[in-house]
């Protein structure tokens, strides 16, 4: 490389540093609590990543605006880059853990597996958020794993139940014929037991199509196959390309796309992508889209109005935006109560996972929070580390999901079995799996 | 003027065979050595845990890929499926006898790596370069897709993953959670030095020499003798013995627990990487591109902070991917034999420092 080349490369760099958003310093106050939040921006699933790293980051930092923080400390936000990959993600968590974070949000269910064993040794809490393991709900036997506030055992029973609902029954299953597309990976494994069990109660055949990480963007072989097979209702889990893709071979193939109804994960551009075909495309959800609530006026204002965030504002309000949004006010909630609990401002995790047992959003609590009509109160004690609470099924129409139908309950009888067998399993295979020895607060 | 071997005579045919014939270089390595072995009294957990772990780690699979590639000239992309086997099989072998040592078991999973590695390494006998690889990425395809449908193999985990269990060694935990971050070092250290120092021997013997009788020519190596099947399937057993003891470290010792998703295709491609930036059939050279591969960008990532930048994490990742980039662009222009030669020629340059000729 000759002299020339070397200026380049510099200029390059130096145009690499002036456009890159370069952010505030964190506040090293005395008094604050460390939120280390893992995002992945880059890599192939940036696409579900980005939206969720906003919303997380902006709720935080709105509250950091606002309120000045959390009962008098500031947030001190870091974002870690994981780019999905476990790897990286370990790194990070070896970055942040001599930090004091009051909490871990791998947002991977690779990065959360090797974190729950360590949650305990290194005493900081895990909020695997509606993903990880879904037998971590089980408090008695995972005191530091949260995954509030369902597992994807609840949302495969609430699928079967709204499939129930539209077919007047679930009798009325006996005899049809369910396809299941998933992400090849412990994520969308996870259901099929139970999947194959509801096909023998119900009495209906169930069809299973898997996508490898690597073919996430080629589904072609596993849409013909249900261009053969027929079935009348698909069901989805999948995460980053994932899910354009099969909606996008599901408008080629003309599959009704009624019957097609996601786990909670897909976005909008998800379906936006597959143009006016994708309409009537069904995913679950648990909180509110848009921006007709108060915390995300708050949001907006304080936040993305002054430039404090790196979202584009038309992207505030969407599904996983949200769903980053509600994340975050689990951990406030959480530091809150956590204070509450010890009366200190700064808070170490210890704290925090006696604040993330005692979490109660009861309406009355929402409606402070400025989020009436966001969400469904949601109740975390010792033992359940879930809440599994009620879901709602909501429609693409072509610009926006809308909501259409009214609250899916979890089969519970079906799902608590599993869970504590999947628990029991784990702690037996692990062997010397700690008892808990956690004493249990009451609510505050 | 003080790396020159003036009066250092050799007055023995052992002397003049040695892997280090300068006295300068002997003691280089007793120093690295020995700073290798305080490291874990003065650096903190986070440069333990997050640096040298994984970088002894990919540089014994590096190892293991250079002694196919780099010696032997049989390109392989199934890295990451022979590292799962070692994985895999130490996973089984614990559950099945927890009670014996768990070193013992990951230095013994090698073997079961090296028995499939020698079994996809059959094809190699009849194929060469580019359609080898497509052989071998059919062994990757195949071994990903055991790890992800043989519940046997991940003990029917619900998650579809390996977790691993807390072992010891000397009463201390070496695995799990509970284990020290000095502890893993020292005993990824210890596995890691020994096998290169095996390494270091099988490439100087007899070996060595006809694997690499057969990467120059294999029609001259038949001629003088070196039966050609033996010699490969001997390199892709060996080979893979490294990359499965390599894999079965970086569960059991980094990690903590895996999913067939870690030994995909990528990983492979990250390894050969670590080949070709390093330098073909050198040993060193595999340490310097496992650094270069890996640290490099944790290490740019350090930057921003030390200049009080506060840069956002997306940005200094898009950042690290260009200038890795531009960096690994640079070094193969500057030398395409690798770093190790451009170490070597340093070594030459300052052989004759300050009076070159």
């Amino acid at each position: 490389m000759g002299r020339t080349g070397y200026r380049y490369l510099a200029a390059a760099v130096a145009g690499c540093l002036a456009a890159g958003a370069v952010a505030l310093p964190a506040a090293a106050a005395e008094d604050s609590n460390f939120v280390p939040l893992f995002t992945y921006r880059t890599g192939p699933f940036s696409g579900s990543g980005i939206p969720i790293a906003n919303g997380m980051r902006d709720y935080l930092e709105m509250l950091n605006q606002r309120d000045g923080g959390i009962g008098g400390a500031k947030i001190a936000i870091e974002e870690c880059e994981t780019g999905y990959d476990t790897k990286k993600g370990l790194e990070c968590y070896e970055a942040v853990k001599g930090k004091n974070p009051v909490m871990i949000n791998p947002w991977s269910t690779g990065i959360t597996l090797p974190l729950i064993p360590k949650a305990k040794v290194d005493k900081i809490p895990v909020l695997s958020m509606a993903y990880g393991l879904s037998a971590s709900a089980l408090g008695d036997t995972f005191p530091w794993v949260f995954n509030p506030p369902n597992t994807y055992w609840d949302g495969l029973s609430m699928i079967i139940r709204y499939i129930g609902e539209q077919e007047g029954g679930l009798d009325k299953l006996k005899g049809k014929k369910l396809g299941y597309i998933y992400l090849d990976a412990g994520f969308g494994k996870e259901p099929i037991p139970m999947f194959e069990q509801f096909a023998k109660d119900l009495g209906f055949e169930l069809k299973l199509y898997p996508v490898a990480a690597t073919d996430m963007q080629n589904q072609s072989s596993q849409w013909l196959g249900v261009r053969r097979d027929r079935p009348d209702y698909m069901v989805m889990y999948g995460w980053g390309a994932l899910n354009p893709t099969a909606i996008k071979e599901a408008v080629r193939i003309n599959y009704p796309m009624a019957k097609f109804i996601s786990i909670w994960w897909p976005s909008e551009d998800d379906a936006k992508s597959a143009g006016d075909g994708a309409k009537g495309f069904k995913e679950l959800n648990w909180h509110g889209v848009g921006t007709d609530f108060p915390v995300i006026k708050d949001i907006q204002k304080l936040v993305v109005d002054k430039g404090l965030s790196q979202v584009a504002k038309d992207k505030v309000g969407e599904v996983l935006y949200n769903r980053g949004v509600y994340n975050s006010m689990l951990i406030a909630e959480a530091i809150r109560n956590a204070q509450k609990l010890t009366g200190k401002k700064a808070v170490t995790g210890e704290d925090v996972r006696r604040g993330l047992e005692t979490i109660d959003l009861t309406p009355a609590r929402l409606k402070e929070l400025g989020m009436e009509g966001f969400t469904d109160p949601l109740k975390l004690t010792c033992s359940d580390h879930n809440g599994h609470g009620a879901t709602f099924m909501q429609e693409w129409n072509g610009e926006k999901y809308v909501k259409v139908s009214g609250p899916l309950k979890p089969m519970t009888d079906k799902v608590e079995p599993l869970v504590q067998s999947a628990a029991k399993d784990y702690a037996e295979k692990n062997t010397g799996w700690p008892k808990r020895t956690e004493v249990c607060d009451k609510a505050s | 003027m003080l790396y020159r071997e003036t009066g250092q005579f050799k007055t023995t045919y052992a002397a003049d065979m040695a892997v280090f014939p300068l006295r300068q270089d002997r003691i280089g390595l007793a120093v690295i050595l020995a700073a290798a072995l305080t490291l874990p009294f003065v650096a903190g957990e986070y440069m333990l845990s997050a640096v040298m772990i994984p970088l002894l780690i990919f540089a014994l699979a590096t190892i293991g890929l250079n002694l196919l590639v780099g010696y032997t000239g049989l390109l392989s992309l199934g890295t990451a499926g022979f590292m799962g086997v070692g994985a895999y099989a130490c996973y089984k072998l614990t559950t099945f006898f927890p009670d014996v040592n768990i070193v013992v078991w990951i230095l013994v999973s090698g073997f079961f790596s090296a028995g499939v590695g020698a079994l996809f390494g059959l094809p190699s006998l009849r194929i060469k370069g580019f359609y080898l690889a497509v052989a071998t990425l059919a062994a990757q395809f195949f071994l990903q897709w055991c790890f992800t449908r043989i519940p046997w193999l991940y003990n029917n985990n619900i998650s579809g993953a390996i977790e691993v269990p807390g072992r010891t060694l000397f009463g201390e935990f070496v695995t799990g959670p509970n284990a020290s971050a000095e502890m893993r070092y020292l005993v990824v250290l210890a596995v890691v030095a020994l096998l290169t120092w095996i390494a270091s021997n099988l490439v100087h013997g007899r070996i060595g020499r006809s694997w690499m009788a057969v990467r120059d020519m294999d029609i001259a190596a038949e001629l003088i003798g070196i039966r050609l099947l033996p010699t490969k399937l001997l390199a892709f057993a060996v080979s893979s013995f490294y990359c499965g003891v390599a894999g079965a470290l970086m569960v059991f010792l980094w990690y903590g627990s895996a999913e067939p998703e870690v030994f995909s295709i990528n990983q492979s491609f990250l390894i050969l990487f670590m080949v070709i930036i390093g330098g073909l059939g050198s040993l060193i050279g595999s340490f310097f591109g496992a650094a270069l591969i890996y640290v490099l960008p944790i290490a740019l990532k350090a930057v921003p902070p030390l200049f009080g930048l506060s840069i956002a994490a997306a940005t200094v990742e898009h950042m690290t991917f260009m200038i890795v980039g531009a960096l690994i662009i640079g070094f193969l222009i500057a030398e395409p034999h690798g770093l190790a030669r451009l170490w070597q020629t340093g070594k030459q340059k300052l052989r004759t420092w300050p009076f070159p000729y």
